[in-house]
């Protein structure tokens, strides 16, 4: 099915070059769907995401999240910035995440500048729900100066 | 007839390709890169839903996609056969006043279909549901 619209695809002229991006990475073999790495800084624990967040792949990062929580990480800032898709099967897994973190009175901050991405939360509401930042050192300084 | 259809078993593993195939119609059908994105989450939205429902009452059977992009305007369609299926939340319904917010609805992904098609129809289709969408597209498709 991966050869099924070769010509469709190359046809993206001028156009939207991160969803053409998408679909030369996913026609190739070396595509990641899902890659998530995390590391303590200022006593936050920060997840960053990369790739694609769906019903495929969010699995992995609940299990991330609930590790994180069950290994006493509550304060957590995810990083979205390398995320190039999100539904709403990932966004049920991070409300599951704030959820889990609030029962601890953590967080769970969120750093996406990704107008695509933010539609979502928009959509949904969630914009409410979780704290939105820039950038990585602005959600770890946002969440330091509200101790 | 549709441009493209398709099936699939119902494994969330094929949702990002069902994405990647109604994307590229979508595309070659005229429609604006501007609302690609909005056809590519839609779309696996409604699979994704699709698949779920499948897993639960109908694991043997496939999801069924049709994408017909020869008119003026692009139109998905993705049925499922699972009976037990009613649908009942659409439309979606606005969250009560008072409630927690962190409260997501049991169908954040049909909510989501409707906050992105400008056209959505959800009717019953034999022993499932169909969810039809639809966006404006050129005239390129053949």
């Amino acid at each position: 099915m991966r050869d099924g619209v070769p010509g469709a695809s190359r046809q993206a002229r001028g156009g939207t070059p991160t969803l053409a991006t998408t679909e030369d990475r996913i026609a190739r073999e070396d595509f990641v769907d899902l890659k998530l790495e995390h590391h303590t800084t200022d006593g936050i624990e920060v997840v960053d995401v990369e790739g694609e967040i769906d019903v495929y792949t969010a699995p992995r990062l609940r299990e991330l999240l609930i590790d994180l929580v069950n290994g006493g990480h509550y304060q957590l800032v995810v990083n979205m910035e390398k995320v190039e898709f999100l539904d709403s099967t990932g966004l049920g897994v991070l409300v599951g995440g704030l959820k889990r973190v609030r029962a601890h009175d953590g967080s769970l901050d969120l750093v996406c500048t990704q107008e695509r991405i933010l539609k979502i939360f928009r959509i949904t509401g969630l914009t409410k729900v979780f704290g939105i930042h820039d950038g990585v050192d602005e959600a770890i300084a946002a969440r330091k100066s509200e101790k | 007839m549709p441009t493209v259809e398709m099936t699939f078993t119902p494994l969330p593993a094929h949702v990002r390709t069902a994405r990647l195939v109604a994307t590229a119609v979508a595309r070659r059908s005229g429609v604006p890169e501007a609302l690609l994105d909005e056809v590519r989450l839609a779309v696996g939205e409604a699979c994704s839903r699709a698949v779920e429902v499948h897993q639960e009452h109908c694991p043997a059977e496939p999801v069924r996609v049709a994408l017909t992009g020869a008119g003026e305007r692009f139109e998905v369609v993705v049925t499922n056969t699972a009976v037990g299926d009613d649908g009942m939340a659409w439309p979606p319904q606005p969250a009560a006043d008072g409630q927690d917010p962190a409260a997501l609805p049991a169908e954040l992904g049909l909510a989501v279909i409707a906050g992105l098609a400008d056209d959505v129809q959800v009717s019953r289709n034999g022993d499932g549901l169909s969810i039809r969408m639809s966006w404006p597209s050129g005239t390129r498709a053949g």
